[in-house]
């Protein structure tokens, strides 16, 4: 196989992982917000049964969630979840939980003041929070999401155990196949490359909050 | 009728008494300044009148529209939340540290809440705020973000932002402790101005000269109870308490 070659079906792979990433964060964004809301609720059941979900998600490996939705459904019930979708859910289920800590960390951190501020002056609560108080919240956790958002690029790799052609799978079947490790080298540029273009968009959000303080 | 009407107003945090049956009614066009040590409830008070802290028992009435009554039971209930909100519309609070929304710009700050909670038109609201700021001298300021301007200017526009709501009565609780001495002056200047509009205003206070000069009727509370009130000059010149003379002897050096 040629180099050309090789390269030319990594960046194949490479076109999964970023679906996969995409996908990711698009479930797992606004799902961690609704988990954080269940974090915090008053309602005693509700929040414990949200946190016994955020701490396994964040005490077990990633790998081993994924195996777990793939092959969990099989073995119990015999049904069987098409790869790519046991991956998206695992990794949405995993990042949401990540993230509602994220949430919950940038909401309490909120002056009570602010709040009181849109209180005396009339707004709803549901104002309250969408205009006064989840900006800032934004803005606050923009630099523990990037963090989040950077170990995901390199996540997407872990879609290996489940056999989904995403780019390090694909590395390692090359590699295998063809007897060399160069398949590695070139997924870890790609990577690399991947981490570069999604921290310049980061940057550029931050900088784009930095209008106030 | 009265502006505010509050009658045997209780509030306790866990075993502290706070407020022990206080009542304050406010007429309109009248200047109220309530002084006295810290911890005395200036604060608890201003935050029950404005509904931030639920009284335990009582009575709260804006306009003689009723919002907290208490039954047979001996315990306040408040009126439904439609009422409520309506009857927040009757007055505005300016805080000690001014809580201006940081990433609103300085006329944002002034206007959103006049177009989202008032429903009032935009172009209306912000000719009003311009209106308002000129005259509190921050027209230049109307892009600004509160971390651009000095504490002065900060107190300056959330007063703004208060009155461009359109408040019956303003609420002040130590509008002037957070900034550094010589921004005081302005912040107290403007307030002064209100006065003389006949704004009615509730101004919890350490400044003793600005009270005097500024309030019709000045309240000395400690402990949890208005231990003396009456014209400015009666109460501070004049003590009949011997607790509000020994606090009063404190400011004169
Ligand atoms: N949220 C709260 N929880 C518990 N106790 C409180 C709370 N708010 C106030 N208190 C207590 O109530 C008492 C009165 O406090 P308050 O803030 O009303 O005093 P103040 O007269 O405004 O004092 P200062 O001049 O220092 O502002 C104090 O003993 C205070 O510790
Ligand atoms: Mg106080």
């Amino acid at each position: 196989m040629t180099f050309a070659t090789m390269v030319s079906q990594l960046a194949q792979g490479l076109l999964v992982s970023i679906e996969i990433f995409l996908l990711t964060l698009v479930g797992s964004l606004p799902l961690g917000l609704l988990v954080a809301f269940g974090r915090m609720s008053k309602f005693r059941p509700l929040r414990l049964v949200v946190q016994v979900y955020i701490s396994i998600m964040r005490g077990t490996p990633l790998v081993l969630q994924l195996m777990v939705v793939y092959f969990g459904p099989a073995m119990l019930f015999g049904w069987s979840i098409p790869r790519f979708s046991a991956v998206i859910l695992g990794m949405i289920l995993n990042y949401a939980a990540y993230f509602a800590e994220i949430y919950r960390g940038g909401i309490e951190s909120m002056p009570v003041g602010q709040y009181e501020a849109a209180e005396v002056l009339g707004y709803t609560k549901s104002q309250t929070f969408l205009k006064i108080i989840l900006p800032q919240v934004f803005k606050r956790i923009l630099p523990s999401v990037t963090n989040e958002v950077i170990t995901l690029v390199k996540d997407t790799s872990l879609a290996y155990v489940v056999s989904v052609m995403e780019m390090f799978t694909l590395a390692k079947k090359i590699a295998s196949s063809q007897t060399t490790l160069m398949p590695f080298v070139i997924a870890g540029v790609f990577y690399y490359i991947f981490n570069l273009v999604v921290a310049v968009i980061m940057e550029r959000m931050e900088r784009r909050l930095s209008y106030y303080r | 009728m009265n502006i505010l009407e509050m009658n045997q107003i209780k509030k306790a945090f866990g075993d502290n008494q706070v407020l022990k049956g206080i009542s304050l009614s406010v007429e309109k066009g009248e200047v109220v300044a309530i002084i006295g040590p810290s911890g005395s409830g200036k604060s608890t008070l201003l935050r029950c009148a404005t509904f931030l802290e639920t009284i335990d028992s009582g009575e709260i009435a804006y306009m003689g529209q009723k919002a907290a009554v208490t039954g047979q039971n001996g315990h306040a209930e408040y009126v439904s939340s439609a009422e409520m909100r309506k009857i927040r519309g009757y007055f505005g609070l300016v805080f000690q540290n001014f809580n201006l929304f940081p990433h609103y710009s300085v006329l944002k700050n002034v206007i959103d809440a006049p177009v989202s909670v008032q429903k009032r038109s935009r172009q209306e609201s912000v000719e009003e705020a311009r209106a308002l700021l000129a005259k509190m001298g921050l027209s230049d300021k109307e892009e600004s973000y509160p971390y651009q301007l000095s504490g002065g200017q900060q107190q300056r526009v959330s007063i703004v932002r208060a009155l461009a709501m359109h408040p019956e009565i303003l609420f002040f609780d130590e509008p002037t402790s957070a900034l550094d001495p010589e921004l005081t002056g302005e912040v107290l200047k403007v307030i002064r101005s209100l006065a003389e509009e006949h704004m009615t205003m509730v101004i919890v206070t350490h400044e003793m000269s600005f009270a005097r000069a500024v309030a019709d009727r000045v309240i000395f509370m400690d402990g949890g109870v208005i231990v003396e009130e009456g014209r400015p000059d009666d109460v501070m010149l004049n003590p009949q308490n011997e607790r509000t003379a020994s606090f009063l002897s404190r400011f004169t050096e």
